[in-house]
C-alpha cells in the first residue's frame, strides 16, 4: 500500500487529528506566551502536571469535564509562578522554565508515587468516548474526521478560533501583540506590560496543561512517569514553524501528526527491516529540520527574552 | 512596598541569600514530607546521614558529584558565552558511545594512555554533538535550546538502539547493555571497597582547569564578552563566531567527559541508565554555582548530597525518592530569585 492510498484513507485522517490535538493546545499555549513576550520553557513540565493532575482528578472520582478543569488551573498556578519570576523579577525566562519544567514534572511523579506506593500496572480511568452526534457524524469523512474525535479535540479546535478572534481582533489581542513587540509602546497607552504579560503566561499555560490532560483523559487511560516524552519541546518548536501564528500552528500540528502517523503505518508494515528506534527518532529529527527551514523567515517576537522594567531603557 | 537597586551589591547578602533560599527550598520540601506523612525532622536528619553519615555514605555522595561536577562546567561554560546548552545529557551519552566504541577491544594500550585517550576522544563527541547545534544557531539564528533540548532525545534513542541491537552483549543474561570496557580503561577506586573512583579527581581537575581558562585566558575572556555583550565583543575585535564555537567545544566535551568517566569508573559497560538526567541536573548545578567553575564543585557536593541522602531517607520513611528532585528543582528556583537579593533593596513605604 502507497503512502497516496494511505492518504485516502479516513482512518488516517482519524488518528492524524487525534495525535494532533495535544500538540494543537501545547502550540498554541506556547503562542500566547511568546506573543506576550515570554518565553515558556516550562511546558514539557506543565503538559506533565495537567496529565497527572487530570488523571487524579478522575481516578480520585471526579467528573471528567472537571479534570479538564482543574489541570487548566493546576497549569495557570504554574504559570503565575513563571510569571513571578521573569516578569515581575525579570529572571532568565530560559532558565526559569527550566526549572518549572524540572519541578512540576518532579512534583508529578512525587505525587503519582505518593498516592499509589504499591501499583506495579497503572490504574485505569474511564476517559472521554468518541463523540457520537446524531447527523453530523454521519457526514463522509468529515463525520468522522472531527465529529468523531474525542469533545476534547473540538474544545482544540474552539481554543484555537478564540484565539486568533481575541489576538487579532480585539483591544486584549492588540495589547498582548504589543507587550511583545514593544512594551514602551503598551505603557504609553497607560496599560500595565507585567499584567498584561502575566495573564498570557498563566492563559497560555492553562492551555498547555489542557493539552497534557488530552493524553490521560482521551488518547490513553492510565497516567505513567515520562508519559509526555519530549512532546512540550516539539510544540515549541511548532511556534516557530507557525511564525507564532494560531492558524499556521494548526497546520504545523496537523502536518507534524500526519507524518507521524505515516511513520508508524510504515512501520507496522516494513516490520523490522529498519530498527524502530530509527522511527521514534523521527518526530525529533522532523521537529528540528522544521525549525531550520522555517528559521531563516522566522519572525521573533521583538521584545521576546527581554523582561520589562518600568522607566528603564 | 517598591524595589530599588542598590549602588554597590551587598557583600552580605551575597553570601546569605543563597543559604537562606536553599533553606526556604528545603522548608517547602518539609511541607510535602509533611503531607506525605512522615516526620520532616527525622527526614531531614535521615536524609543528611545518609549522604554525610559513614564513610561508605561520604563515598556515595562524591561517586554521585563527579558526573555532576562535568556536567555543571558544561552549562556553567556555555551559559556565560550565552549560549543555552541544554543537550548536556545526549553530549554526555555521546561520549560514552564513543568510550565503549574504542575501549571495548578496538584500541590495545597501556591503561595510562587509553585513559587520556578515552577521555579526550569522548570530549570529542561531545563537542562535535554540540557544533552542529551551534553553527545552526550562528550561521542560520536557528535557536539552539529546542535543536539541543531534541537532540537529547535523539541520541537517547540511539543508545537504546546500540544496546539492544548491534552492541548488545550477548554475555549479559539478556540485559541491554553493551560489552564492558577492557581492564585498561577502566578508572581504578579511590578509596578500596568503594565505588569512589578516580573521575572524581579529574572532575576537579577540569574544574580548576576551566576556572583558570575562564579567569587568565585570552579564550576566557572572549567566551565572557561574547556572553556580557555580544555587540560590544564585535566592536572589540572578538571573533565572536569563533568564539561561541569554541566555548560549544568545550561545553560539549566536559559533557562527554562526564559520560567517559561514569562508564570507565561506575557501570564499566554502556546502559541506558548511565544517566539519570545528569545533563539535566547539570543546569541547576550551574545556576546554584553562578556560574563559576570553582563554585560548581560545591553545588555539585549539595546536589549529590540531596539525591543520595533522599535516596537513603526515602527508602526508610517509604516516601518516593522523586522528593529528591523536587528539592533540587525547588533549590534551582530560590536560589534564582535569591541571587536578585544583593542588587536591590525593599523600601517600605
Amino acid at each position: 500500500m502507497g503512502v497516496l492510498e494511505l492518504l485516502l484513507e479516513t482512518g488516517f485522517w482519524v488518528a492524524t487529528v487525534r495525535m494532533a490535538t495535544p500538540l494543537l493546545f501545547g502550540t498554541l499555549g506556547e503562542l500566547i506566551c511568546e506573543r506576550a513576550g515570554v518565553l515558556n520553557l516550562g511546558i514539557e513540565g506543565i503538559m506533565a502536571a495537567g496529565c497527572m493532575g487530570g488523571w487524579c482528578w478522575v481516578y480520585l472520582g471526579g467528573s471528567l469535564w472537571g479534570a479538564v478543569g482543574f489541570a487548566a488551573a493546576v497549569g495557570a498556578a504554574l504559570g503565575l509562578v513563571h510569571a513571578l519570576l521573569t516578569v515581575r523579577l525579570g529572571l532568565s525566562q530560559h532558565v526559569t522554565g527550566l526549572g518549572i519544567t524540572m519541578l512540576a514534572s518532579a512534583l508529578s511523579s512525587f505525587a503519582f508515587r505518593m498516592l499509589l506506593p504499591k501499583a506495579t500496572t497503572p490504574p485505569k480511568i474511564t476517559p472521554f468516548a468518541a463523540m457520537d452526534i446524531p447527523g453530523l457524524g454521519s457526514i463522509p469523512f468529515l463525520g468522522p474526521v472531527l465529529f468523531g474525535q474525542t469533545p476534547l479535540t473540538l474544545l482544540a479546535l474552539a481554543a484555537l478560533a478564540v484565539t486568533a478572534w481575541v489576538l487579532y481582533r480585539t483591544p486584549a489581542g492588540l495589547a498582548l501583540r504589543m507587550a511583545g513587540e514593544n512594551p514602551m509602546a503598551v505603557e504609553s497607552q497607560g496599560l500595565s506590560v507585567h499584567a498584561i504579560r502575566t495573564a498570557a503566561v498563566m492563559a497560555g499555560s492553562a492551555l498547555m496543561a489542557v493539552g497534557g490532560a488530552f493524553l490521560t483523559l482521551a488518547a490513553f487511560d492510565a497516567y505513567y512517569i515520562g508519559m509526555v516524552n519530549g512532546r512540550g519541546w516539539i510544540c515549541i518548536a511548532l511556534v516557530v514553524f507557525a511564525s507564532w501564528r494560531p492558524g499556521k500552528a494548526l497546520l504545523g500540528a496537523l502536518l507534524f501528526a500526519a507524518f507521524d502517523a505515516v511513520q508508524m503505518r510504515v512501520q507496522q508494515q516494513a516490520g523490522l527491516a529498519i530498527p524502530y528506534q530509527v522511527y521514534l527518532m523521527m518526530p525529533y529529527v522532523f521537529s528540528i529540520v522544521a525549525l531550520v527551514v522555517m528559521s531563516r523567515r522566522a519572525a521573533y517576537p521583538a521584545a521576546l527574552l527581554v523582561p520589562f522594567r518600568k522607566g528603564e531603557r | 512596598m517598591r524595589l530599588e537597586p542598590r549602588q554597590e551589591p551587598s557583600l552580605a547578602l551575597t553570601v546569605l541569600a543563597p543559604v537562606l533560599a536553599v533553606g526556604a527550598a528545603l522548608a517547602l520540601c518539609s511541607l510535602l514530607i509533611w503531607w506525605a506523612g512522615a516526620p520532616p525532622g527525622r527526614a531531614l536528619g535521615l536524609l543528611l546521614k545518609g549522604a554525610l553519615g559513614s564513610t561508605f555514605a561520604l563515598t556515595e555522595t562524591l561517586t554521585r558529584a563527579t558526573p555532576l561536577i562535568f556536567t555543571g562546567l558544561a552549562a556553567a561554560v556555555a551559559f556565560r558565552a550565552r549560549l543555552w546548552n541544554i543537550g548536556a545529557e545526549g553530549q554526555l551519552y555521546a561520549g560514552a558511545v564513543m568510550a565503549t566504541w574504542l575501549g571495548t577491544g578496538m584500541l590495545d594500550l597501556p591503561a595510562w594512555l587509553m585513559i587520556p585517550t578515552l577521555f579526550l576522544a569522548g570530549a570529542l563527541a561531545g563537542g562535535l554533538l554540540l557544533l552542529g547545534p551551534t553553527l545552526l544557531k550562528t550561521r542560520l539564528a536557528v535557536d539552539e535550546v529546542v535543536t539541543t533540548l531534541l537532540l537529547n532525545f535523539v541520541v537517547v534513542l540511539a543508545v537504546n538502539w546500540l544496546v539492544f541491537g548491534p552492541w548488545k552483549d550477548p554475555m549479559a543474561m539478556g540485559w541491554p547493555q553493551a560489552a564492558p570496557v577492557v581492564d585498561a580503561a577502566v578508572l581504578a577506586p579511590l578509596v578500596a571497597k568503594t565505588r569512589l573512583h578516580w573521575g572524581f579527581v579529574i572532575a576537579l581537575a577540569c574544574a580548576a582547569g576551566a576556572w583558570a581558562l575562564m579567569r587568565f585566558t585570552t579564550w576566557g575572556l572572549e567566551i565572557r564578552a561574547v556572553g556580557l555583550s555580544e555587540r560590544a565583543s564585535r566592536f572589540a575585535g572578538i571573533p565572536v563566531g569563533r568564539a561561541v564555537l569554541r566555548t560549544a567545544l568545550l561545553s560539549g566535551g566536559l559533557a562527554g567527559m562526564a559520560g567517559v568517566s561514569e562508564l570507565a569508573g561506575l557501570k564499566g559497560y554502556l546502559t541506558l541508565d548511565l544517566s539519570p538526567g545528569f545533563g539535566y541536573s547539570g543546569i541547576v548545578v550551574a545556576m546554584l554555582a553562578g556560574l563559576h567553575p570553582l563554585g560548581v564543585v560545591a553545588a555539585a557536593l549539595f546536589v549529590a548530597v540531596v539525591s543520595i541522602g533522599a535516596d537513603s531517607m526515602s527508602r526508610a520513611l517509604e516516601i518516593s525518592n522523586y522528593i529528591a528532585d523536587v528539592a533540587t528543582a525547588l533549590s534551582l528556583l530560590a536560589v534564582l530569585v535569591s541571587m536578585l537579593a544583593p542588587r536591590w533593596r525593599i523600601r517600605w513605604r
